[in-house]
């Protein structure tokens, strides 16, 4: 069943498009990630499913209820918010607390509550520390478990983690999709993050300028993106984009003396190919010039150029070729991408040739 | 080495007048042909039998008692109501601050105006409703509480601008997060936005009783302290005596009783309410 159901959700301010018409549905105990990059409509687009922006037109339905104009604490829902919104004066016990006092909820049952969350966080021996007296991480757990002590099945996040560092980061990504997971929640999570997206989310929305650019599973956004804004978006390094040009019946790319890549015509199409499907060789392929190298130790990131265009390749460990050597660039067809140069969008029909050594 | 300037600045008009009052306090006053000489405690023992003195500190303290709590709480709504989005909203705050702005002197006239017997706006008002018209401020009974009201007019706003920072400091995801827990907006005001501006109601707390003893202007304008003392402050009567009656001594007597009980109020309201109050 839907948790949530949006349908052609729209808001502005005056002339201003923040959210145009979108439509997308949450189903019950997934975790549904909101990606995009930064002004793109999502954070906007979270706090109308919670009741706290009012949508210029539209529909919001939860738990198969219309509450399109319903105030938000008859939503049910909770929400993290990404400064935590922890009330600095009241210590972690009446933070979390805050929201079954004001429901005037039993006393043995608040306490009930409390110490199986706290528990639950990690959080039993902070319960008498106000907020200024706790560390970031510490904060976004009480900021956790006030949403969790509601009892909503439905939990609204936005940009969560974006004030930790990146260890802690890492930890509490684990640590919120196994709660999910354990309670079985609804999670609606924003972030501009494509880590997070890839990492915690049964399904990716990515958004860009308002509008809803490509809805999936991580591993098909990543697999299959349907426009190039969505392959340049997902994975880091991102995506390389080549454009090609017509050589004699196939496609090169441009500005290269190297092999054909794609059979049929190239002006107006580029080619789409991940820095980790790239291979290297001494000879053949096509030909590319080292600029530098990034090196990670698991991996090494190299900047090279093929004719005028900058390509990216990611190598396992060190990589043998200095500055200015010639090498060869090899790739299979099935892991490169075909797209419109004029409307970014993917190209189904073309036929991308493999390049070998 | 730096700070000399300052301390000497300090020195001079601040702690050497304090101490010299302190000191004439314990003298009489003198004439040219009358030395002052060492008195000890005479004057002390004289304001204690003093009927004007307890007259104007009782005065003082309701004063105090009718001006302070009414202001700050006229303050805080009209800071909560400004702080919301209105129509004007730039407007209406100034109109609140405007009474701020204008100097005691003035806005004493301008409340005479209202004031005043048969011309006085109160009284034409009056007059159109019927009734009779009325000597506000030629009244013992109601004179002091024609000055609190005008004080409250004028104190009011300025508390307003510290109540209104205060309330554009606060994150505005607190109250979206009471709103999702279902508080509702009293509520909310009561658990988190009170509470948070604790700390600017302790600083007006104590801006406010400072205000009421020393802020006196308008009594020149209004009643002189009259009609029979109904009216005068603490600080008026300092005054009086010291530059109408000329008795510097007795003066200085009075003084150190303010002083020490405004110091004793001050360090009174550090040390009880500091505790409970939050601060970020």
């Amino acid at each position: 069943m839907a948790a949530i159901e949006l349908t052609e959700v729209t808001k502005s301010w005056g002339r201003t498009v923040a959210v145009g018409n979108i439509s997308f549905t949450v189903d019950s105990g997934t975790f549904v990630v909101l990606l995009g990059p930064s002004g793109c409509g999502k954070s906007t687009t979270l706090r109308m499913i919670a009741g706290l922006e009012e949508m210029t037109s539209g529909k919001v339905m939860i738990d198969g209820r219309d509450m399109s104009h319903a105030p938000p604490s008859a939503r049910r829902v909770s929400m993290v918010f990404q400064s935590y919104a922890l009330f600095p004066h009241l210590d972690t016990r009446q933070n979390i607390l805050f929201g079954l006092k004001v429901r005037r909820v039993e006393r043995a049952e608040q306490e009930r509550r409390l110490a199986q969350v706290a528990e639950m966080v990690g959080l039993d021996r902070l319960l008498d520390r106000k907020p200024s007296q706790l560390s970031g991480g510490q904060r976004q757990r009480v900021a956790l478990a006030r949403a969790i002590v509601a009892e909503n099945s439905i939990c609204l996040m936005d940009e969560p983690l974006s004030n930790l560092d990146a260890k802690l980061r890492h930890e509490m990504r684990v640590e919120i999709r196994a709660l999910q997971e354990r309670l079985g929640m609804t999670v609606v999570y924003v972030t501009h993050d494509q880590t997070e997206a890839m990492s915690m989310a049964d399904k990716v929305i990515l958004m860009r300028e308002g509008r809803i650019e490509q809805t999936g599973t991580p591993d098909r956004l990543y697999d299959r993106p349907s426009t190039k804004f969505c392959a340049e978006f997902i994975g880091t390094p991102p995506m390389n984009i080549l454009r090609l040009s017509d050589a004699g019946g196939a496609a090169v790319i441009a500005g290269s003396d190297g092999p054909a890549v794609v059979a049929g015509s190239g002006d107006g199409y580029e080619l789409g190919v991940r820095p980790e499907h790239i291979g290297v060789a001494a000879s053949g392929g096509v030909p590319a010039t080292v600029d530098s190298c990034d090196y990670l130790g698991a991996d090494t990131i190299v900047s090279a150029q093929i004719g005028a265009q900058e390509v990216l390749v990611r190598t396992p460990g060190r990589f043998g070729f200095a500055p200015g050597a010639t090498i060869g660039l090899t790739w299979s067809a099935d892991d490169t991408h075909i797209f419109n140069s004029g409307n970014g969008r993917r190209e189904q029909g073309a036929a991308a040739l493999s390049v070998t050594a | 080495m730096l700070l000399t300037p300052a301390a000497i600045l300090l020195i001079a008009f601040t702690y050497y007048p304090a101490v010299a009052t302190l000191g004439q306090s314990f003298f009489s006053a003198g004439t040219a042909l009358k030395p002052s000489v060492f008195v000890g405690v005479e004057n002390y023992s004289f304001m204690l039998d003093d009927e004007v003195f307890w007259q104007v500190l009782k005065n003082n303290l309701w004063y105090a008692v009718g001006t302070i709590p009414a202001s700050i709480a006229i303050a805080l709504l009209m800071a909560v109501w400004v702080n919301g989005k209105l129509p004007l909203r730039g407007f209406i705050r100034m109109s609140y601050f405007t009474p701020t702005v204008l100097p005691m002197i003035a806005v004493a006239n301008i409340w005479l105006f209202f004031y005043t017997p048969q011309i006085g706006l109160i009284d034409q008002v009056a007059g159109v409703l019927g009734l009779t018209t009325y000597n506000w401020l030629g009244d013992p009974d109601t004179v002091l509480t024609c000055i609190i009201v005008m004080t409250i007019w004028k104190e009011a706003g300025f508390f307003m601008i510290f109540y209104l920072a205060a309330l554009q400091s606060l994150p505005p995801e607190l109250e979206e997060a009471a709103k999702l827990e279902g508080a509702g907006r009293w509520y909310y005001f009561r658990r988190v936005v009170f509470p948070l501006l604790m700390p600017t109601t302790l600083f007006v707390l104590i801006n406010a009783i400072i205000n009421s003893f020393k802020l006196v202007d308008q009594l020149f304008i209004l009643t002189k302290g009259g009609p029979d003392n109904a009216s005068s402050l603490l600080l008026y009567y300092i005054y009086e005596v010291a530059f109408s009656f000329f008795d510097q001594a007795y003066a200085s007597t009075l003084t150190v009783v303010l002083l020490v009980s405004l110091a004793v109020i001050a360090i009174g309201q550090f040390v009880f309410l500091d505790k409970r109050i939050h601060y970020r």
